[in-house]
């Protein structure tokens, strides 16, 4: 069984809460003491349909402005696959909580009001999953019952978006678009017995024959130390154990390995996962190496194959989602934390701004504001070892710290 | 049994944020209440630190009005696995004056231990505090992060709360403040049973069926104990067969009739069940933002 995280990113008023909690209630998944408060605040606040959001909005300030400030994760199942949402904020303010969710998303939905359109935080949506590469998004064309169903609107809507498909911060992505009444349930787990012009997948038959096997199949294995072990006690008097998650590939007994920084060629001795010992570690499982040769290994290096070598320097570019409400400048120091691995790095440059509408870029930029998306050259203290973002999701990814705060006040996406 | 692949990730995820707080902190502790919650956590640091012993202790805040069945699982698994186990109790907080008892039908102990708890932290100087909480159990706690930053005086901002990206969790922290960790944020209700059935985990005998005297109020089943649970002269005491889904204290859990006496009859009736698990903590009917208002003054 797999479990297949999706974010979702939109405003109450694109019913994006009330779409959620009609998959939740036709797969059967609300339990009835939820669907019994769900009842009652509904009839509270006099309406005459059920008010799935209150299923969703968990935070006091919420439910008072009727609007999603964080991510809440919902899960259900069905008996094919688990499924996770991250239900993201869709404000332009709560951009950063909007990144959240859809860095660990493997697919996302995209709401669209069929009344208004692409609109600015279509875009918006859009740009962000688009940035950080999740690999399949369902734009859910939504509240078709108020537009009389109109095949029309779906296919104005639709070449609208795909418009934005030409511009130039556009990364390739699997697209597809359904036209559903999430308050009506058309098309989300039961087909619309209306749009009968449309003849595609339900939002759930599509997620349920999705298939994201290969999402991490990119790249070769980097496995960064997260902590030595070593017991102390009789019985692994001897044991020193690399303990890591495995990232873009696997790992085997045998294998020859390199270690950075300090490039030290050993092989791989065992593989212990809790008191088994593998043959294999799979990729992103929590695993503990041993290694055939004594080497000084501290947590924040890394383990990986002789070939297809991660970039090894004190410098690089990166797409960067700046999330602190201090600007970030020009020679401003922050610490980057690449993984586990932690160094201190300086702002070299920034190059240029990147409109979240895909209109373009802004150059002779200063300085950076919370929700700017931007390229900027930083150089490091000591050297990381990287891959392209576009190659290896986890090893081209870092986030940036605040030094002064602590708080982390941004995202990376290495060039 | 059924294909329980599906919690390898989930295990693996935990598995990795234990290794991360050891390394990013100085003295985490391990919030343990003796739920399955709290076992399971235990269990999955065992296979964080393996061959090592779980490199860090125990907290038990103990309200004092806890099931007798959970006090002796909680003694026997510490002793079984080598830990240190560390209990501080409500009842001192109470003596010293520092909270006091709540008194009449729906009187409990449950927000008295925050006080308690943010005592033991300050004490010992714990710069994490490892819990079981999980985000499926209750909405508030849905948008809980994995390393959630608590201030000074142990409360939560739940507007303000760090991003976490992809697999990065930044536990940096200014002297004085303290993270919360939940490393099975993302599991469900089902996936810990299942889990625990895999696993073969112990748990206390309470999980399974037995019969004991309850009564009912507002639709519930309470345990009748009259030291410790309010009781109205006119609710009635009957033996009934129960057994408890979740497991806080006696004056604020509810059990449900049930006949499963074996893990997997009760991982069968967890996957049938219309009923959400919170629906049976009589703490969380109080209002629809209960949970939210204890968080936020540090309520684990």
């Amino acid at each position: 069984m797999e479990v297949l995280k999706i974010a979702t990113a939109g405003s109450v008023d694109d019913g994006k809460s009330t779409l959620i909690g009609r998959l939740l209630y036709d797969t059967n998944s609300l339990t009835s003491d939820k669907i019994e408060a769900i009842e009652k605040t509904s009839k509270q606040k006099g309406y005459d349909y059920l008010d799935f959001s209150l299923a969703t909005d968990g935070l006091v300030a919420e439910r008072e402005q009727g609007i999603t400030i964080d991510v809440a994760h919902i899960y259900f199942s069905t008996n094919n696959k688990s499924y996770i949402i991250a239900d993201t904020p869709g404000h332009v303010e709560y951009t950063r909580n909007m990144i959240t969710g859809a860095s660990t998303s493997q697919a996302a939905i995209i709401l669209i009001d069929a009344r208004k359109g692409v609109i600015e935080q279509t875009k918006r949506h859009f740009f962000i999953n688009n940035l950080l590469r999740v690999k399949e998004v369902v734009v859910a064309i939504n509240k078709m019952d108020l537009v009389a169903f109109s095949e029309e609107i779906y296919k104005t809507i639709k070449s609208d978006f795909h418009k934005l498909l030409k511009e130039r911060d556009y990364q390739e992505q699997r697209i597809t678009f359904i036209p559903v009444s999430a308050l009506k349930g058309d098309n989300i787990v039961h087909k619309s017995e209306t749009m009968t012009w449309y003849s595609g997948q339900t939002l759930l038959e599509h997620l349920e024959v999705l298939d994201f096997k290969d999402i991490y199949n990119v790249g070769t294995p980097r496995f960064p130390v997260q902590s030595v072990i070593r017991p102390k006690i009789d019985a692994f008097r001897d044991f020193r154990g690399y303990a890591g998650k495995v990232y873009g590939g696997e790992l085997s007994i045998g294998d020859s390995v390199l270690v950075l920084p300090s490039k030290a060629k050993t092989k791989i001795k065992s593989i212990y996962f809790y008191d088994q010992e593998v043959q294999t570690a799979s990729r992103r499982s929590s695993v503990t190496l041993t290694l055939e040769d004594e080497i000084n290994i501290s947590r924040g290096d890394m383990i990986t194959k002789l070939d297809n070598l991660p970039v090894i320097s004190k410098q690089f570019a990166a797409k960067i989602a700046w999330m602190d409400r201090e600007t970030l400048k020009v020679g401003n120091k922050y610490v980057i934390q690449h993984g586990v691995n932690k160094v201190l790095a300086k702002v070299d440059r920034i190059h240029h701004t990147i409109n979240t509408d895909f209109s373009g870029i802004v150059e002779t930029v200063n300085e950076l504001d919370i929700n700017d998306i931007a390229l900027v050259s930083f150089k490091l203290n000591k050297p990381i070892f990287y891959d392209a973002f576009k190659n290896h999701r986890t090893n081209g990814s870092f986030i940036i710290i605040n030094p002064q705060s602590n708080t982390t006040a941004g995202a990376g996406f290495i060039q | 049994m059924k294909n329980t692949s599906h919690i390898n990730p989930l295990e693996n995820e935990a598995i990795y944020i234990f290794r991360e707080v050891v390394a990013q902190f100085e003295k985490p502790v391990l919030l343990f209440s003796g739920g399955k919650d709290s076992i399971t956590l235990v269990r999955l640091a065992q296979k964080a630190f393996y061959p090592s012993k779980i490199p860090f202790p125990l907290l038990h805040i103990d309200t004092g009005h806890n099931f007798p069945e959970t006090i002796v699982f909680r003694d026997r698994l510490t002793k079984e696995l080598g830990l240190e186990l560390i209990v501080r109790h409500v009842q001192d907080s109470i003596d010293q004056g520092k909270v006091i008892e709540e008194s009449g039908r729906y009187s409990s102990r449950n927000a008295l231990q925050t006080t308690t708890l943010l005592e033991a932290i300050e004490e010992f100087k714990f710069d994490a505090c490892i819990g079981g909480a999980r985000r499926d159990e209750e909405k508030a706690r849905a948008k809980e992060r994995v390393f959630s930053i608590r201030d000074n005086f142990g409360q939560w901002d739940e507007k303000n709360q760090r991003p976490e990206l992809f697999d990065m969790l930044n536990g940096q922290i200014e002297f004085g403040q303290n993270v919360r960790v939940f490393p099975i944020s993302n599991w469900t209700e089902l996936d810990v049973w299942s889990y625990i059935e895999r696993e073969k985990m112990e748990i206390p005998s309470i999980y399974f069926a037995h019969l004991r005297k309850t009564f009912i109020r507002d639709g519930m089943i309470w345990t009748n104990d009259d030291a410790i649970v309010f009781r109205d002269e006119e609710e009635v005491v009957k033996e009934r067969l129960i057994r408890f889904r979740t497991v806080g204290d006696m004056s604020c859990t509810a059990a449900v009739l049930s006949a499963a006496s074996d893990i997997s009859s009760v991982v069968q009736e967890i996957r049938d069940s219309t009923i959400s698990e919170r629906g049976a903590r009589i703490d969380d009917k109080r209002s629809e933002s209960a949970m939210e208002k204890r968080k936020q003054q540090g309520y684990f």
